[in-house]
């Protein structure tokens, strides 16, 4: 301090228009403490500002992170920020305050991903705090907008999305993020298995975003009642005369030449991808097929990948080529006159190829 | 039975969780007025409940109306155990009892418990039906408008304006009943705050029927404090200006526009718009009376400086008047003036007559005059002496003024800003302070002994300001410091000439006139001006003064100035006499002539004082006032000069006692007035020069000293136009007024200036750093650092040389408690309390830098002591961001001398306009930038020096503008400022006062995050009661905004803390000025409207 003979008891700022900056909200946000915010603003040149000492940025410091603290219990319900009294916002302040509230890092999110949010996961936020570089006090603030969250929207009906966008206030992006971490965390998809770790929360997200928009009951109905959670059952049931494709022998046969006959020299891996033909075609629908049980629908990216992204992997398809046999695969089915269940297969085909390929890298 | 007060309960939101159990509430709410309660149903289960009541109706008299506030509690019901409390909401329905303000009360108003701070809303609707009843008047005084504002509030015309009113109240404090000692603090809480409410209501009914009495119907610069005495008691207290005030239209509101424009046009015109120098003169009091004839000490001060200057028709032909000299005729002005040969601090009386500085310092010092000297180790006796002489001078004086106003009882104004041509005169600053013991008090629970208390003050001001040949007292204002049983009451203001225009007695201008010319052959000064006196001064007031310099001119008799000042001719219009240096406690006249920008200046002071109890203590703390208020004086001259200012407006000191030190804060808002003489620099020197090293310190520190002279004014933008084509002389460039120091320096003092006007204004003013104190000034000088770029500050309503605010302000109070840990000696304890408040701005710019370019406008601060070793100090103040690409324009404007003016101020913006029609003959002023051009480049733009003015960096302006409107929040914005106006916008309508007390209480200190977090909540939940109270009532901002009282208790230890806060204002509505434009329909409005739409924006 500045002066030894004398210590600060108290100090305070409050201005009618409640006075926000947006970089110490971010520190805020990291779960800084006030020295070490103090000491990465100093980093950041914020003493060459207004003829600053390092004094009167502790102090604003201090100042700006006991106000954000006040505003925290608002934070929680965002729906109270625009009604509430006790802080004159301009509405922008407001938006800007809640959307950066509940962003999160993708990295923590990655590693919650799929997990039952619950007391026993924040007992591992010290590990993955440390295996994230994030600190705890952020992890804490990021779990617990997971489970506000999934909490509210978990029992509503209608579109997930919007459902967030209503509660929460949040952006369209943003709300769609919460959708994915709602969505696995409700289904609870396995994703921490080793073979997964290549995958970015962005992957599963997207992947989220396809099952949601594509499997669930709220995807085919339209009906506000429906729920947006839930994969629809009876789709999934469906599922199993997928089977056919190949159980049938024949028309195994004529499905895989349908494609090699797109294919040929479309594809470097063509010779590859007629060998391994019959055994992707049957990861995919066994895959399929299974899906009724929960378990399996746990386990529908690890399936993916163990089944069929690795086989492609280590035949050194590229990203090209996996598209083009996807697409003429998919397709092909169609022509195949004794094959009934189309509808089932567009829709499930159609989710399996755009998650396919957003898994498909290093 | 003359009134109805109804009241509906709506509903409820965010209530807090009552039961535990189901985690929801049972809430009912009770609605009291006087002895009748009312109760909703009972709304099951919700935190927000719709009661959806019928209308609860109360038939009781207007003057219960006026006194008791309505109540509203919101309960919990709860079958088996008492029902609990959520909180409550006081209304004061004051505001509905006047036909002009507002009609209904409602809206979501926050609902507040003492311990647990804001719990939830309810929406109430209050209505009152005031009966026709001719006789309504006689015990209330219903109707009667209150406003905060220290000025004629903006859309109301003054038709006379009456005078003082002044009320105390005393009851007996419920936290010092018996009965506290068995509830809970809770309930002792609620009882104050109520009685308090009532207590107001009460004092506010009792001045409506003062100026009801005196033909008023309004009360302007209203100004209620609370003295929390403990033991004895708790006054309320509260004066005012009575006035007729008549609502003036919307488009008529305009025709008053032209009148004034004229007048800054004669000011144009005049040839003598040179800038001239008017010596100021200051004067010290010492303590008069050490033991007045209670058993509490009395001692007074008065201030300093007397200044004044106004458009008196001075034809005297007497040139500068050498009344630097001059004995101090009254005792207690007497200080500070003849200071001069006691060796401490002698030097720095220099201080006051910075006109002639070096001159008279040198003189003196070596005439060694002593009789008149005061030191501190002799000063009270020398003091007392100097009082005694000046007796029958003031008897003299007295008999000789007698005008009509001076038989009001007390002829003060609250007012800080006048109509145009109120004003004549200002004479300079007068104070009293008296120390008083409360335990003495006979009668506690009467309120005679306070009233004479403050009436022996107002007495002292009075004649402070008849001394000063001044009959009134403006911005006149009253404090009070309690510490245990001590209290120092203060009192200060201006002494001023008003006219007689809107006052009753027409015609006592002219007499007090005449009675001054007898005054004149009465000389106090110990040297005869060589002015004789040949033209009487009685000429009428209906002479034309301009108005941009007449109130710098002096109203005493320059034969018989009161304390020693330097007198020069108006640098303005050069015919009458101004003092070297004005100081004041009014705001800046918008149509005073200024150059530059102005800034704030602070003198700071901490002593200490040994513990004592009683009469010791008492006398102890009379003794310090005088040194503590003398070395505030010079801090502040000094601060002036080292500035290259010679002038402070809205002074206002503060001083604080506690059980171990006093401390002291002068702030005021020192400008550059065309029409006062420059200052001169300040010179150090060395008493004993023999030592080379130490002369070497010396002239550093002189160079210091002048490099920040130049470089504060190169900042304040301070180029006083040469007096080139002016009859009285070639400008006198910046080295030659430095050279022009040292001769003036070996110049006898006698012959200095008789007629050469540019000659002696020039002197340096010399500090002698012969003891340690005076090395401590000087670091003390240096070591405030210059606010940062794109920053300036004041405290005051108007910045000097800013007009073209944004919409873009922001309200806000900072409240800082330091501990001392150690023993310290003054000097130490100067540092500390010096760098405190430094430091404390230095945090205000950068927590708003985001604002830049802006002004911190009407900085207030306020220091306590709120226990041994704990400092307190709190401020209040509103940022405003300005148009920087203007500003440069107004930069060159304000060089040429055009008139400064006040924004916001209709009337200015009006002259302004005049101008650009006249000269451009654009047909639409609106389009600022050419206009403002177009003006630049106006014929009589002659004087080059503006173009020094610095440029502010530039940029972030046009972000800031965007900030401007908030729309879309479901709640209402409403924008809060200390300020009488909001930029950019017009004031449609006053709603009424806003006036609101609350206590905080808390056992669970560091669960609320500590000190700081329980009192940032607090005050945070006040902006947001009053906030909400104004909307209620239909407003969208509050003006006139004040934080009277914060004071905070704390027990750490206990995990315990309390704060009552005091906040009031003038709830209003506004709308934008570009809003306005699109519906005004006549041309002349519609010029107006736009100019203030396009500055401010």
């Amino acid at each position: 301090m500045l002066f030894k003979k004398m210590s600060m008891e108290l100090d305070v700022f409050v201005g009618n228009t409640t006075v926000l900056d947006e970089d110490v909200y971010q520190l805020w946000l990291d779960g800084q403490t006030v020295t070490d915010a103090v000491r990465i603003r100093i980093e950041a040149g914020a003493l060459q500002e207004c003829e600053a000492n390092a004094e009167v940025l502790l102090s604003d410091t201090m100042d700006q992170f006991r106000t954000f603290q006040m505003c925290e219990r608002l934070l929680q319900s965002p729906s109270k920020v625009a009604n509430q009294l006790l802080f004159q916002i301009p509405p922008h302040r407001q938006t800007m305050l809640i959307e950066r509230y509940y962003e999160f890092d993708s990295m923590f999110a990655r590693e919650v991903l799929g997990k039952k949010l619950s007391k026993g996961t924040k007992k591992d936020l010290d590990d993955i705090g440390s295996k994230t570089g994030i600190v705890l006090k952020s992890c804490r603030r990021q779990f617990d907008n997971f489970k506000r969250v999934f909490k509210v929207v978990e029992e509503l009906k209608g579109p997930l999305v919007e459902n967030i966008q209503r509660h929460f206030l949040l952006s369209d992006v943003l709300a769609r993020d919460y959708a994915a971490i709602v969505f696995f965390a409700n289904s609870r998809f396995e994703t921490g298995k080793r073979k997964l770790q290549y995958l970015s929360f962005q992957d599963f997200a997207f992947c989220a975003g396809q099952l949601i928009s594509y499997w669930t009951v709220g995807a085919v109905d339209n009906v506000v009642e429906n729920m947006d959670v839930d994969l629809e059952k009876e789709f999934l049931h469906d599922l199993k005369d997928l089977k056919v494709l190949v159980n049938d022998k024949d028309m195994l046969d004529q499905h895989k030449s349908l494609v090699c006959a797109q294919l040929r020299g479309k594809i470097k891996v063509f010779s590859e991808m007629e060998a391994s033909f019959k055994n992707l075609s049957r990861a995919l629908v066994n895959i399929a097929s299974k899906l009724t049980h929960t378990k399996d629908v746990r386990d529908l990216f690890i399936d993916l990948v163990e089944k069929f992204i690795e086989p492609c992997r280590s035949d050194k398809w590229t990203i090209g080529d996996l598209r083009l046999f996807l697409t003429h695969y998919s397709s092909s089915v169609h022509t195949l006159e004794a094959f009934r269940r189309q509808v089932i297969w567009d829709r499930y085909m159609g989710v399996i190829k755009s998650c396919i390929l957003k898994m498909y890298h290093d | 039975m003359p009134g109805k007060l109804k009241a509906k309960i709506v509903a409820g939101r965010h209530l807090p969780v009552m039961d535990r159990a189901s985690d929801l509430t049972d809430a009912f709410v009770e609605v009291k007025f006087g002895n009748t309660t009312f109760k909703t149903d009972v709304y099951p289960k919700s935190l927000n409940p719709q009661w959806n009541s019928e209308w609860f109706k109360f038939e009781v008299d207007d003057e219960d109306l006026q006194d008791e506030p309505l109540q509203i509690t919101v309960l919990d019901h709860d079958t088996y155990s008492a029902n609990d409390a959520i909180g409550k909401v006081y209304i004061d329905i004051d505001p509905l009892l006047c036909s002009e303000a507002a009609t209904v009360i409602s809206g979501w108003l926050p609902i507040y418990d003492t311990i647990h701070g804001i719990r939830g809303e309810i929406n109430v609707l209050v209505k009152v039906d005031l009966f026709n009843d001719l006789n309504r008047f006689r015990q209330s005084s219903c109707g009667v408008k209150f406003f905060c504002t220290t000025s004629i509030p903006r859309c109301y015309r003054a038709v006379m304006v009456h005078g003082f009113v002044e009320e105390l109240v005393v009851n007996e404090d419920p936290e010092y009943q018996w009965i506290d000692r068995i509830r809970t603090p809770r309930a002792s809480n609620e009882a104050r705050q109520r009685l308090i409410f009532l207590m107001s209501g009460e004092l506010q009914r009792k001045i409506g029927l003062k100026v009801l009495e005196m033909g008023g119907n309004a009360v302007v610069g209203y100004l209620q404090c609370f003295d929390l005495e403990g033991e004895t008691g708790l006054v309320v207290r509260a004066i005012g200006t009575a006035c007729t005030l008549e609502k003036i239209s919307t488009l008529p509101a305009t025709a008053t526009h032209p009148s004034n424009s004229s007048p800054s046009k004669d000011m144009k015109d005049s040839p003598q718009a040179a800038p001239s120098t008017l010596g100021c003169r200051s004067t010290h009091s010492s303590p008069v009376h050490s033991a007045s004839s209670r058993l509490s000490q009395g001692f007074s001060v008065s201030v300093p400086t007397l200044l004044f200057a106004g458009m008196k028709p001075r034809h005297r032909s007497s040139e500068a008047p050498r009344a630097r000299q001059c004995r101090p005729g009254f005792g207690e002005e007497a200080p500070g003036v003849p200071l001069s040969s006691g060796p401490p601090t002698p030097l720095r009386a220099q201080t006051f007559s910075s006109f002639s500085p070096s001159k008279s310092y040198s003189r003196q010092s070596s005439s060694s005059d002593t009789e008149l000297s005061l030191t501190p180790k002799t000063g009270m006796g020398s003091g007392g002496s100097a009082g005694k002489e000046a007796g029958p001078l003031k008897a003299l004086l007295r008999q000789q003024t007698q005008s009509a106003l001076e038989q009001r009882e007390y002829p003060f104004f609250t007012l800080t800003a006048f109509p145009p041509g109120f004003l004549l005169h200002v004479g300079g600053v007068v104070s009293a302070r008296s120390v008083k013991l409360l335990d003495r008090i006979h009668n506690p629970d009467e309120p005679e002994t306070r009233d004479a208390w403050w009436e022996e003050i107002r007495q002292e001001i009075k004649s402070h300001a008849k001394a000063l040949g001044c009959h009134a007292v403006v911005g006149y204002s009253e404090s009070t410091s309690i510490c245990e049983e001590v209290c120092i009451l203060s009192a200060s203001g201006t002494a001023a000439i008003l006219s007689s225009r809107f006052m009753q007695d027409g015609s006592l201008d002219t007499e007090h006139r005449l009675s001054r010319q007898p005054l004149c052959v009465f000389s106090t000064g110990s040297e005869r001006v060589e002015g004789d006196m040949g033209s009487s001064a009685s000429l009428g007031f209906e002479e034309v003064v301009p108005p941009g310099c007449g109130f710098c001119h002096i109203p005493y008799d320059e034969l018989n100035i009161p304390f020693p000042a330097q007198l020069t001719y108006c640098y303005c219009c050069r015919r009458y006499k101004v003092p070297d240096v004005l100081f004041t406690t009014i705001d800046l006249p918008t149509e005073a002539n200024v150059t530059g920008k102005g800034c704030l200046i602070q003198a700071r002071l901490c002593r200490t004082k040994k513990k004592a109890q009683g009469e010791g203590n008492a006398t102890a703390i009379s003794n310090l006032l005088p040194f503590l208020e003398y070395e505030l004086h010079t801090q502040l001259m000094n601060k002036l000069k080292l500035r290259g200012m010679n002038a402070l407006f809205g002074l206002r000191i503060q001083i604080s006692v506690g059980e171990t030190m006093l401390l002291g804060l002068a702030s005021a808002t020192g400008v550059y007035l065309t029409a006062l003489p420059s200052p001169g620099g300040i010179q150090v020197a060395g008493k004993t020069p023999s030592d080379i090293t130490y002369e070497q310190h010396i002239s550093n520190m002189q160079k210091k000293i002048n490099d920040t002279i130049s470089k504060n004014k190169e900042l304040h933008e301070i180029n006083p136009p040469e007096v080139v084509e002016e009859i009285i002389g070639s400008p006198i460039p910046e080295p030659r007024q430095r050279s022009r120091l040292f001769r003036s320096h070996s110049e006898s003092s006698d012959e200095v200036s008789e007629l050469d006007l540019s000659h002696g204004k020039k002197d340096a003013f010399v500090l002698e750093i012969d003891d340690t104190d005076a090395v401590e000034d000087i670091h003390a000088l240096l070591t405030d650092s210059p606010t940062p770029a794109g920053f300036y500050s004041c405290n005051t309503e108007i910045m000097p040389g800013i007009q073209n605010w944004t919409s873009a302000i922001q309200m806000f109070t900072s409240v800082r408690v330091f501990r001392l840990n150690a023993n310290l000696t003054n000097q130490g304890l100067n540092k500390i309390f010096s760098d405190l408040c430094e430091n404390l701005l230095k945090s205000l710019y950068f927590k708003l830098r985001s604002m830049v370019p802006c002004c911190l406008c009407h900085l207030n601060f306020t220091v306590a002591i709120p226990e041994d070793e704990l400092i307190q100090v709190a401020v209040t103040a509103v940022a405003m961001s300005f148009d920087k690409e203007q500003s440069l324009e107004n930069g060159k404007q304000s060089g040429e001398k055009t008139l400064i003016k006040a924004i916001t101020e209709n009337d200015e913006q009006l002259q302004f306009n005049l101008e650009l029609n006249a000269e451009t003959s654009s047909p639409n002023p609106l389009s600022s930038p050419k206009g403002l051009s177009e003006v630049g480049s106006h014929p009589s733009a002659r004087a080059s020096s503006l173009e020094k003015a610095s440029p502010l960096p530039e940029g972030r302006s046009r972000s800031l503008r965007s900030n401007r409107s908030y729309s879309g929040s479901s709640v209402a914005v409403v924008k809060m400022t200390p300020l009488s106006f909001i930029p950019g916008a017009k004031i449609i309508k006053y709603l009424g006062i806003i006036n609101m007390f609350f206590i905080r209480e808390t056992t669970s200190l560091r669960e609320e995050g500590g000190v700081s977090g329980f009192l940032h909540t607090f005050i945070a939940e006040v902006f947001a009661m009053v906030r909400a109270h104004v909307a209620a009532l239909g407003g969208n901002a509050v003006v006139s905004y004040s934080m009277k009282e914060c004071v905070f208790m704390e027990n750490p230890n206990k995990n315990q803390a309390q704060c009552l806060i005091n906040v009031s204002g003038d709830a209003v509505i506004f709308i934008q000025e570009s809003e306005l434009e699109s519906t005004s329909v006549q041309t002349q409005s519609a010029t107006t409207h736009t100019s203030n739409g396009g500055e401010g924006t």
